[in-house]
């Protein structure tokens, strides 16, 4: 797909053609899209339709896959989701993967630093204070919302400047979305890239740059967030909502 | 008393080879069943070292189990790694086929009929402590154990590189996704695993003869020990092995006929009301 808005010289990440597969059966039938630098891009898409499929797939986790992945200009098609890892791709999963056997700060301190550049653990103590408090509490006794802040958090210590975030706000209060909204603000100001699907359309509209919509593995449609209400329609009915 | 410090030997052996099963399978979802052919394998390098090379125990204590280790790293890159995505049976079945090829080279080339390995000379003798005399190097043992248990205790349950262990243990896939070697951990988790059973191998020849059964022997009982412990917990390998040890012994001064015996009926009774073990998380 050419996208006039965003010309693929400048993208971090250029997404071409990327077929996957769950053992057997193929979820995966050509996504493309790119991300620019700094940019915070949403898939949003029907369940089922291939957007956790389609960060799984970035992030090397998928089975088999194939088409193109490239990140800062380099193909990363063939690597382990180690080697991605190491590239500075950071992936926030949809069902958190905070670890019972560790505490929150065990959780917290896991990923290993990659780059330099990753925000310090002040910093992601005033993005989220609750954590502070609760360092020596098992990862899985933190409430919801907790979980999906450390979730969050330890991937920004990193060093990691690419962030695929998977459902942030699913199931949260509404309280809690507002707070991680208000994160991935900050965020962007730090200069995070940002890839969030998302189900909660109204929280997309609230802090994405670009929308892509996924359908039966494809991405189908790409609406710039300043076009968004002139394309409300046909987005609801990409969503069947 | 004797009787009870002779149980707690036994259960230092039972608590460093169950340890070493716990660690191997929480992160390999292995039963290595090869686990008492590498301990006699780590006794008769102790005494090669010394018979062929000259090589003392002390030396022994450390070498032995590297040589081990190495040898089970490379068990796990050319065999084990093959297997993780099956079900147990198959870690299972291909490491019982380990064990019995193990022991039937040495027993080809030693016989059954055991070496013996002395107690190295700043050990021997005993402390006479009124109640019972203590052999100074069944003291060691049982220290030795103790501090080697708790050592790899800490090092799972309170340090960085634990954490990494814990985690690969719940959520390989993820972890790897953070950038974690985790196929590299999971063959060093398998050579540390494995180089305990060589460690509690040297530290049993001097005590019991070193022949090619002496690790079929004692894995069974381990393999209880383990039953009755749960395979999830570190600590609870520790605390179970140490525990039927005394229990043993206990059962030697009150019922010596049954003290055979006794851990497999608490093996019995363990699993019908606690199937998943004493310290074990449910599968």
């Amino acid at each position: 797909m050419t996208d006039p808005a965003s010309p693929s010289g400048e993208a971090l990440l250029v997404v071409a053609g990327l077929e996957g597969w769950y053992g057997e059966s193929h979820v995966l039938h050509g996504i493309d899209f790119d991300v620019r630098e700094g940019e915070v891009v949403t898939l949003l898409g029907r369940n089922g339709a291939g957007k956790t499929s389609t960060l799984l797939a970035i992030m090397g986790i998928l089975s088999k896959r194939k088409g193109s992945v490239r990140f800062r200009g380099d193909e990363t098609i063939a690597l382990q989701p180690r080697q991605i890892a190491r590239l500075g791709i950071a992936l926030c999963p949809e069902e958190r993967g905070i670890f019972s056997s560790l505490n929150v700060e065990e959780n917290l301190m896991l990923p290993p630093q990659i780059q330099e550049g990753g925000l310090s653990v002040e910093r992601i103590f005033e993005l989220f204070p609750n954590l502070k408090e609760r360092l020596r509490s098992q990862g899985t006794k933190l409430s919801g919302g907790e979980q999906q802040m450390l979730a969050i958090a330890r991937i920004l210590r990193t060093g990691a400047k690419m962030l695929l975030l998977d459902e942030p706000t699913e199931g949260l209060a509404p309280v809690i979305v507002q707070q991680i909204g208000h994160t991935i603000e900050a965020l962007k100001a730090e200069g995070f890239t940002i890839v969030l699907v998302e189900q909660n359309f109204r929280f997309a509209a609230a802090v994405a740059d670009r929308h892509y919509v996924v359908d039966q593995g494809r991405v189908v449609d790409m609406i710039p967030n300043s076009e968004l209400e002139a394309n409300i329609d046909k987005l609801h009915a990409y969503l069947g909502v | 008393m004797g009787q009870l410090f002779l149980g707690l030997i036994n259960g230092s052996f039972y608590a460093v080879l169950s340890l070493g099963l716990a660690v191997i399978f929480g992160l390999l979802n292995i039963i290595n069943f090869a686990h008492g052919a590498l301990y006699m394998m780590g006794a008769f390098i102790g005494w090669m070292l010394l018979n062929y090379a000259g090589i003392g125990y002390w030396p022994a204590l450390i070498l032995s189990p590297l040589i081990v280790g190495g040898f089970g790293i490379l068990l796990e890159r050319t065999m084990l790694s093959r297997l993780y995505h099956l079900d147990h049976l198959y870690g299972l079945l291909l490491t019982f086929g380990l064990a019995l090829i193990i022991q039937g080279l040495f027993r080809n080339y030693y016989g059954i009929s055991g070496m013996s390995y002395q107690i190295p000379a700043a050990l021997s003798g005993g402390q006479n402590l009124g109640f019972m005399f203590l052999p100074n190097y069944r003291a060691w043992v049982v220290l030795a154990s103790v501090v080697v248990c708790f050592g790899t205790w800490f090092m799972i349950e309170r340090t960085r590189l634990g954490a990494y262990l814990r985690a690969a243990t719940e959520n390989p896939v993820l972890v790897g996704a953070f950038g974690i070697n985790v196929p590299l951990m999971i063959t060093l988790t398998y050579g540390f695993g494995v180089a305990l059973a060589a460690f509690a191998g040297v530290l049993a020849a001097p005590i019991y003869s070193v022949n090619p059964n002496m690790g079929a022997d004692l894995i069974i009982v381990v393999f209880a020990v383990v039953v009755i412990g749960g395979m999830g917990s570190i600590m609870g390998a520790i605390l179970t092995g140490f525990g039927l040890g005394l229990v043993e012994g206990l059962a030697r001064v009150f019922y010596p006929e049954g003290s055979a015996v006794v851990i497999f009926v608490i093996m019995a009774i363990v699993l019908m009301i606690k199937p998943e073990g004493l310290f074990g998380r449910a599968v």
